[in-house]
């Protein structure tokens, strides 16, 4: 199906722009994008510079999904570079996971391209890892199962998600906050470049949570690793991503925390916990139909300017 | 010193065990159980479809499990009867159709009761080379495809992430699972060949650590699962299948409730 709002915003020729922004270190100049219009970023000094991130490892354009007859991911696109962390957030079935998945290549998109980096290793932490108590299965073992590694080199994956002491244990007797890092260093064992982590705090309590994103920070300082990160905790994508991407299903807006904290879909989305911020208050740039589909601005909303 | 068949019947019942061991434990994992007693009770309408075509009985069976299990699989996509009520479905009509098709064909020729619950007294020199060659090929296709198959066990969706086959995966334990009918029916007949399968895997879970641990274990309770089975089945004069399978149900239930009194403390 044919989204009406297409003949109203760029099309996906001139999203692509963005990769360029983002390819070139051109990080004093962030434009982010929402639904369909260009916004000038917010001016002021709580604006963050990004760190000057690397090669591109994966990059998606105009990546479309339909199932079903349902839109699901619609015409987005997504670059990751070694050396930066990149988070999605959005609302529940806003696609998040289905992005990911045509980005690990466990989906095919109807149109769109991907390009990937040659030889490119991928980490991935599923969103959830049900452990199955019927296959017996230690640490040890289940380290394996992702690649061929010596103990050695097992160990000090292990030893650098803090979960070193546990390589003989069962998996089926591990916590919650243990089984999370054996499931990151069976990621990490694959020495890859781009690590791919959906919703990775689930059932892991608040404090360990933080200490999670604490060391995927640093995971991607020493290692030098590209992230791509799902996560509905406001609080940490805003203190822990280099650039952010708000979706529902289509790309609402991208860019350096403090921006799309500050843009009015950002705002819409994710209401009161997003004023929990500080943020100024907004005015939406375009209204949504019932499809979560934008419409034309200028409709229902009154065509208000967004805000500078 | 043994009679011949009674070697014959040794070296048969000894070896379904083990060739049964790693794609039980296959099978416990993925609880692919249904599945298999399926697959396997197409092989009676094998052993019809290969007298009625004049073809080898073995590859009769081998080519109706393969059909089956690829309905299976393709009936699986959809969504509307869930997957037990489809398993039931064709597991029950693949039975009643080789009993109907082997009464209309086969007639007097067939040896209903021996497909249904095994022979194992009466196992041939040529039904033990045909299980000398399907085992190798069982053990070896599961030997090469080891990590594949346990990895997509343990989590599909990272096997697959991880850039390994998942579809390979299926695709070969539903042609595991088909030869190992074919091979084993003889043996033990249609209706237990998973009891071969499913139980010396689930008396090994609780003494295994890893997932080739168990596989070694599962293997060992197979074989003298089968052994003790047959004398049993010699010294009470009861038919041997049903009496190996007996003792391997044995074997499993003390070992689940084992684990379980320990786990209660």
């Amino acid at each position: 199906m044919k989204e009406p709002h297409k003949k109203t915003g760029p099309g996906p020729s001139e999203l692509g722009g963005h990769a360029h922004e983002h390819a070139s270190h051109d990080h004093g100049h962030h434009h982010d994008h929402c639904g369909h219009q260009h916004i000038p970023r917010p001016a002021g000094p709580t604006v963050r510079v990004a760190p000057r991130t690397g090669e591109v490892l994966i990059s998606g354009r105009g990546l479309t999904m339909t199932r079903g007859g349902r839109s699901i991911v619609d015409h987005v696109d997504i670059d990751i570079a070694a050396g930066e962390i990149v988070t999605l957030i959005g609302p529940n079935g806003a696609g998040k996971t289905s992005l990911v998945r045509i980005l690990l290549g466990l989906e095919v998109p109807d149109a769109g391209t991907l390009t990937r980096s040659a030889g490119l290793a991928v980490g991935y932490v599923p969103q959830r890892f049900e452990r199955d108590a019927a296959i017996p299965m230690t640490v040890q073992r289940f380290l394996t199962l992702g690649a061929r590694v010596s103990r050695d080199r097992l160990q000090r994956c292990l030893d650098e998600v803090g979960a070193g002491g546990i390589v003989d244990r069962q998996l089926a007797q591990l916590s919650g906050g243990e089984l999370q890092r054996v499931v990151l260093a069976r990621a990490l064992v694959r020495e890859p470049k781009l690590l791919v982590l959906d919703e990775p705090a689930r059932g892991v309590d608040h404090l360990g949570e933080a200490d999670l994103y604490a060391l995927i920070g640093r995971l991607r300082d020493e290692r030098g690793l590209g992230v791509l990160l799902v996560s509905h905790d406001l609080h940490v994508v805003m203190a822990q991503s280099d650039r952010v991407l708000c979706i529902n299903r289509h790309v609402c807006c991208h860019g350096v925390p403090e921006t799309v904290a500050q843009h009015p879909e950002y705002v819409r989305l994710f209401g009161d916990a997003a004023r929990a911020f500080g943020i100024y208050q907004h005015h939406h740039d375009h209204a949504h139909g019932l499809g979560g589909e934008p419409l034309p601005p200028g409709g229902a909303s009154g065509g208000d300017t967004p805000h500078a | 010193m043994l009679e011949p068949f009674l070697v014959r019947a040794l070296v048969a019942a000894v070896g379904v065990g083990l060739v049964a061991a790693p794609l039980g434990c296959l099978v416990v994992w993925r609880r692919m159980s249904y599945f298999g007693a399926t697959i396997a009770h197409g092989g009676l309408l094998g052993v019809a479809l290969g007298l009625a075509l004049e073809i080898d009985l073995t590859l009769g069976v081998v080519v109706i499990a393969l059909v089956i299990g690829g309905l299976l699989v393709g009936l699986g996509r959809q969504r509307i009867v869930p997957a037990d009520s489809l398993l039931g479905i064709l597991s029950h009509a693949a039975l009643a159709g080789g009993i109907v098709a082997a009464s209309r064909l086969a007639g007097q020729r067939l040896d209903l009761m021996g497909y249904l619950f095994g022979d194992v007294l009466a196992v041939s020199g040529s039904d033990l080379a045909w299980l000398g060659i399907g085992g190798a090929i069982v053990l070896g296709v599961i030997a090469a495809l080891w990590r594949t198959l346990v990895a997509v066990a343990v989590h599909e969706e990272l096997a697959q992430a991880e850039g390994l086959h998942v579809a390979r995966a299926e695709a070969a334990l539903v042609v595991l699972l088909a030869l190992t009918v074919a091979i084993a029916m003889k043996i033990v007949g249609v209706l237990l060949i998973v009891a071969f399968l499913v139980m010396p895997a689930a008396a090994a879970r609780p003494f295994a650590s890893t997932p080739e641990a168990m596989v070694v274990i599962a293997a060992a309770i197979g074989a003298v699962g089968a052994a003790v089975g047959l004398w049993l089945s010699m010294s009470a004069d009861v038919p041997g299948g049903p009496a190996i399978v007996l003792v391997l149900s044995a074997a499993s239930l003390g070992a689940i409730a084992w684990s379980a009194r320990k786990r209660g403390g």
